[in-house]
């Protein structure tokens, strides 16, 4: 009986091990190639380099144009995000609070957003007619409305969980409805729109599509397509485009290694309940 | 106390405005543009009633296998990603070592994006030079290499491999948030009356979990059918159409100037997840309604 539960508490531990190792092991192979010569990265195998050739990151990050598209990433997923918390913030406040029935139906219109797919064709035709197609401005505010289903309906769900006596007491305190927004209910919102911000800002980091048919110009691309652009150049040299690789998902990692409480706690939050 | 005063309409305008823009609007105008013949190469649009959608369902088959494959696509990431998701979770909760590690590292994938490990896995399926094929022949599994992403047979399976290999942390993060929330004393109870494994996972667990089951169905199913990025890096909807679906067809609809005809496809798509949304947002805000 006891060797039984040992042998299951090993193999358990195994088949742990050799998960993480299926995960791991494309990093790996990526990293170690990074800094292999043209000729040694013709087959990729996770043997180390005969000689690290560490110049690979700094040719790719003349090349590959990513300065300008590590500031226009930033710049989107900052942006974007901040203006997401803003806007998701004061609605799901009004659409939480005061359930009119025109309120409902606005919440549940905003949230069907969740399911709905993008039309980027017409998109384009519409952003063209505000004078937003091929614009930083233009992409900033597509993203905003592009986060707001989601943003929105786990917001909601927190605005519900605050207590509606104390928009009583604070309006007994002579708080009109900016005031009571600001004082009162903001602070008590800081920690779902920390994960709101920080879910958008990977989500606008990672996102290629919108790029790919909104942006032309090679100074107003993202990461992502000039990722996908220097491929298309030097899909041959995989010592360069993994190189590339791992510059550009440095970033991400960071936040996520960072922020890994506010992701997963933000991931399941509306999962559990029921 | 005055309601209106105190929740001002206009709080919720900032979110409307940009949703009708960006969102809504373009869908409107997109179910337009799917009853006209709008391209690259003529400066007139002109008005063609049901034609696409003709041209889709009855004309040329090769959308239906678009259609077929989404669906395809959907299905099985679905069904694998629940599975093993599942199956991780319960390994991860029932005291493995290093648990918080494991996990980590199995939800990592999913921080990159679609671009980052389409590129990765294009290197590592690649028939020649790719990892794969090096490790199989080196230890002497020749007859398992294969063209991976260009055969017809292995393109959408490996596609849906890959997709899985991303995503499966995230679902896998759900479970186990899910079973945290399962109270200890139902296993010690089941325990006293002698139930082993199995009885403990389908008598317990699983009804338990079907909240979160539920979401994570929803999550996989809307993320399929809008499947883009992971198969147009990976694939380009190739070998021949073996693993197009309906959006990569669409931007090569776009790509090609047949706007028109992108904007039907798109809508077709629009129409399938509008009638799927009502089923799943009547899930989501199942409690909210309740209460």
């Amino acid at each position: 009986m006891r060797m039984k539960k040992i042998l299951l508490k090993t193999s358990l531990n195994l088949i742990a091990w050799i998960l993480s190792f299926i995960v791991l092991i494309p990093f790996v192979v990526v990293i170690i190639n990074s800094f292999k010569t043209d000729a040694e990265v013709n087959v990729l195998t996770l043997k180390l380099p005969e000689k690290w050739i560490f110049e690979n990151y700094s040719v790719v990050f003349e090349k590959g144009n990513l300065a300008i598209s590590f500031f226009n990433s930033t710049l989107y997923a900052v942006v974007s995000s901040f203006l997401l918390v803003v806007v998701v913030a004061f609605s799901a406040f009004v659409l939480a609070r005061n359930t009119t029935k025109l309120n409902r139906f606005i919440y549940y219109f905003l949230v069907l957003g969740i399911t709905l797919p993008l039309n980027y064709i017409p998109l384009m035709s519409v952003m063209k007619g505000l004078h937003l197609i091929n614009s930083q401005f233009g992409i900033i505010l597509l993203y905003t409305a592009m986060g707001i289903p989601i943003s929105l309906f786990i917001t909601y769900a927190f605005v519900n969980n605050i207590p509606k006596e104390l928009d009583e007491a604070a309006v007994m305190d002579g708080c009109n409805a900016f005031s009571l927004f600001f004082r009162v209910i903001m602070p008590l919102l800081k920690p779902i729109l920390v994960t709101v911000f920080v879910l958008n800002f990977m989500n606008v980091w990672n996102e290629f599509t919108a790029p790919l048919y909104l942006l032309n110009d090679v100074d107003k691309w993202p990461v992502t397509l000039a990722v996908y652009n220097f491929f298309g150049q030097f899909s041959a040299q995989w010592n360069l485009v993994s190189a590339n690789i791992v510059l550009t998902s440095i970033p991400v990692l960071i936040v996520f290694l960072l922020a890994q409480k506010h992701i997963v706690g933000g991931l399941t939050s509306g999962s559990i309940k029921g | 106390m005055k309601l209106k005063k105190l929740y001002p309409w206009y709080f919720s305008s900032g979110a409307i405005i940009l949703y009708m823009l960006f969102i809504v609007i373009p869908a409107l105008v997109g179910i337009y543009y799917s009853f006209t013949d709008w391209n690259s190469y003529s400066s007139v649009k002109n008005f063609i009633g049901l034609e696409n959608y003709k041209e889709i369902f009855v004309g040329d088959e090769v959308y239906l296998k678009y259609i077929k494959n989404t669906f395809v696509f959907t299905i099985f990431t679905s069904i694998a990603k629940t599975v093993l998701g599942l199956f991780i979770a319960i390994l991860l909760v029932s005291g493995v070592k290093a648990a918080g590690f494991h996990r980590m590292v199995i939800f990592s994938p999913q921080v990159l994006s679609f671009l980052i490990v389409g590129l990765v896995f294009k290197s590592l399926l690649d028939p020649n030079y790719g990892f794969l094929n090096n490790t199989l022949h080196a230890l002497g599994l020749d007859f398992l290499a294969k063209s991976w992403l260009g055969s017809l047979t292995w393109a959408m399976p490996s596609v849906m491999a890959v997709d899985t290999w991303k995503g499966m942390g995230y679902i896998m993060v759900l479970f186990v948030a899910g079973l945290l929330a399962v109270p200890k004393d139902y296993y010690e109870a089941a325990e006293i009356d002698g139930a082993g494994f199995f009885q403990k996972l389908f008598r317990i667990t699983l009804p338990l979990l079907m909240p979160t089951i539920t979401i994570a169905t929803v999550l996989n199913i809307t993320y399929g059918m809008r499947v883009f990025d992971i198969i147009y890096v990976l694939t380009n909807g190739g070998p021949g159409y073996a693993t197009d679906v309906i959006n990569t067809a669409v931007y090569s609809a776009f790509a090609k100037g047949y706007w028109g005809m992108g904007s039907a496809l798109s809508s077709v798509l629009f129409v399938i997840m509008a009638i799927v949304s009502v089923f799943i947002i009547r899930i989501m805000t199942r409690n909210e309604v309740e209460r």
